[in-house]
């Protein structure tokens, strides 16, 4: 059971301690080789990173959302590669398997997901499909007790290190709409898979995305989620709350960073015979990350706390997506900024978290597509 | 074989450390605490002879406030497997804890006692040494290194200018120094499980000890302060500061 106000204050304390002790002190030796080290992967594993969201019973911590803020209050400390690593396996991607899947399906995958054992890779966007996610054409076509699959997912997280790629593809006409859009749980050994070249990023080096092509790829019809068609698209925007109160979290996180880099530089660099944190134009800027971070960190308190009592909160966790990431940006720009010239160096934290941060308004729904869904919902209940 | 760990709970290691304005003692008001560093070793050491075969039961000891707890189930979703705490207010001092344990042993049977050689608040050095004598056991305090054997242990101790190995019969008490090993980051699933596992509660009246305080501490002060180095111009200047200011060559 999910229930809300679970006590985890020993899991934070535990997760902060490891987030500042072996993270954080590998994020230069991530951005320099644009990967994570081995040893730390193996960290990250048996630490039990990659079970978060997946119930006990599957070997997971089978956290509450309230919890699993908390938690990813403290991950987002660090650089957000190393949560993109195990955040494929604990997001859309095995959300889906957990509210869906078949019990087949769920002992198959969830254990040897929370174990870090496999990792899940989230197959929706395509070159014509991004925030209009409905608009996929990847195909799969019934054949005997088989589908094949063929189509082109791109911007694919983690997928050279994937064991299983939860693909969405359509099993009926364009006209079927969303309804024929299904999900299949498709594993890497699978013949007609191909990984394309890594994308070329502005940041978050160390976590490794790119194009996967299904070239006729057969599948058991068990591998269909849920065992029914066009129940895909529907579990996957199901999930979705989730996820955006997930990635509102980690922001908050890195706000906290952010926030704990501007000050450690504004107290040490002097500038007119006094620190620069003296200056009140300097003050200004952190008082407003302050206040913005603190602002974030609420929303998405109350969000889980709402989700977590069974309220529907579609909106409520659009605005933490929305309110959260783009201040994470605002406040990036604020302590490059009180940084100076340093700031665009790169021996220093900020001018690599300036640029991972940017990725956070743009994928899992971009800010405008979560404006969208916050003014779809208003406008309905207004109507209502 | 049988275990206890006994395990402090101290002001976390990375808190800078603040005197009370009445000089009484230090700051604990909204400061952060943590296992002891070297019972964090204590704890890594017993959990690893329960993964060797070399142990079956890993008790966890602490006393003092009730927050204690907190330090227990740290050291159960380590690996111990049940937690022992005994719970005062009272200022608890080296031998009072000494005796504490004695009373403890009696009842648990350990073969092996491990702990810390020092607690990081009040670096004493004596809890481990006093426990020893009280039972009559053998001790192998500071170690690097510890083996098992049939009814003995082999300790690969620390001391001024190198290594000592002492074998010592068992039943024995063992101090841990930093080298012996490197405690591991108990696991998340671990610690969801460590709030299943068992945790007594005593206090020092059940097991029949007088905790009171031999010691009085009269003040508590700030180190001095370290003055602000110079800058010598020239390699000749800092001989001869060292030679006539300093005196130190
Ligand atoms: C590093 C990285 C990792 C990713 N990982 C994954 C992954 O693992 N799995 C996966 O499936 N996807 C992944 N994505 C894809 C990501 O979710 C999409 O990039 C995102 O949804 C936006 O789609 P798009 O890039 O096609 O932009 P577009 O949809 O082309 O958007 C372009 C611009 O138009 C705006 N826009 C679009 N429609 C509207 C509208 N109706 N009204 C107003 N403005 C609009 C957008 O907000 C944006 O500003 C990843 C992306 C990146 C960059």
């Amino acid at each position: 059971m999910r229930v809300e106000g679970q006590d985890v204050g020993d899991l934070t304390t535990a997760v902060r301690r490891f987030v500042r002790e072996v993270l954080v002190p590998a994020e230069p030796a991530v951005e320099e080789n644009d990967a994570i080290p081995a040893a730390i992967v193996e960290q990250l594993r048996s630490f039990g990173l990659f079970g978060m969201t997946i119930p006990e019973a599957y070997g997971g911590l089978g956290l509450c959302m309230l919890a699993e803020a908390r938690v990813a209050f403290e991950i987002g400390y660090a650089a957000p590669a190393f949560r993109s690593y195990f955040g494929t396996s604990n997001g859309v991607g095995t959300l889906g398997i957990l509210l869906d899947g078949t019990d087949e399906q769920k002992r198959r995958y969830l254990p040897r997901i929370a174990k870090g054992a496999i990792m899940a890779a989230f197959c929706l966007t395509e070159p014509d499909a991004g925030s209009d996610a409905a608009a996929i054409t990847t195909r799969a076509r019934r054949d005997g007790d088989d589908y094949v699959i063929s189509g082109t997912k791109r911007f694919v997280t983690n997928a050279p290190q994937a064991g299983l790629f939860t693909v969405f593809a359509r099993t009926a006409d364009k006209d079927a709409g969303i309804a024929g859009i299904s999900t299949f749980l498709v594993d890497r050994e699978r013949a007609g898979i191909e990984i394309g070249p890594l994308d070329r990023k502005m940041g978050f080096r160390g976590s490794q995305s790119a194009d996967v092509r299904f070239d006729e790829c057969r599948v058991p019809a068990a591998t269909l989620l849920g065992g029914k068609e066009g129940v895909g698209f529907k579990t996957a925007m199901r999930c979705l709350d989730h996820a955006r109160i997930h990635m509102a979290a980690i922001s908050v996180g890195l706000c906290t960073r952010l926030i704990d880099e501007g000050v450690r530089h504004a107290l040490g660099r002097k500038q007119f015979g006094r620190a620069i944190a003296q200056f009140q134009l300097i003050q200004a800027m952190l008082a407003d990350s302050e206040a913005e971070c603190f602002a974030a960190r609420a929303m998405v308190e109350a969000a889980a706390r709402a989700k977590d009592q069974g309220e529907p909160v579609t909106k409520q966790a659009a605005c933490c997506k929305y309110f959260a990431t783009e201040a994470a940006g605002r406040i990036a720009d604020r302590v490059l900024q009180l940084h100076g010239g340093y700031g665009y160096l790169k021996d220093f934290p900020i001018e690599r978290l300036y640029r991972d941060v940017r990725l956070l308004r743009l994928y899992e729904g971009t800010s405008q597509i979560q404006q969208l869904v916050i003014a779809r919902e208003l406008l309905a209940e207004k109507a209502r | 074989m049988k275990v206890l760990i006994a395990i402090k709970r101290v002001i976390d290691y990375n808190v800078k450390i603040r005197v009370k304005s009445d000089n009484s003692g230090v700051e604990t008001a909204n400061v952060k605490f943590s296992m002891n560093p070297f019972d964090e070793i204590a704890v890594e050491e017993a959990v690893r002879l329960k993964e060797a075969g070399k142990a079956e039961e890993l008790v966890a000891v602490s006393m003092g406030v009730a927050q204690c707890q907190e330090t227990i189930r740290t050291a159960l979703a380590m690996g111990a497997d049940r937690g022992i705490l005994v719970q005062t207010d009272a200022e608890l001092q080296p031998l009072a804890v000494a005796k504490l344990l004695k009373a403890l042993v009696d009842k648990e049977q350990p073969q092996l006692v491990i702990l810390g050689k020092q607690a990081i608040d009040d670096d004493s050095n004596q809890t481990g040494q006093m426990l020893a004598a009280l039972l009559g056991w053998p001790q192998g305090t500071f170690a690097s290194k510890v083996t098992l054997g049939d009814g003995k242990a082999e300790v690969v101790r620390e001391i001024d200018g190198g290594l000592e190995t002492v074998e010592i019969k068992l039943p024995a008490v063992v101090s841990t120094d930093l080298r012996l090993n490197e405690p591991r980051y108990a696991s998340l699933p671990n610690i969801m499980k460590a709030k299943k596992k068992p945790i007594d509660t005593v206090t020092p009246a059940d097991l029949g000890v007088d905790v009171a305080p031999r010691l009085v501490t009269l003040k508590v002060e700030e180190p001095a302060k370290r003055k602000a180095g110079v800058k010598v111009a020239s390699v000749a200047e800092l001989v001869d500061k060292l030679k006539n200011e300093a005196k130190v060559i």
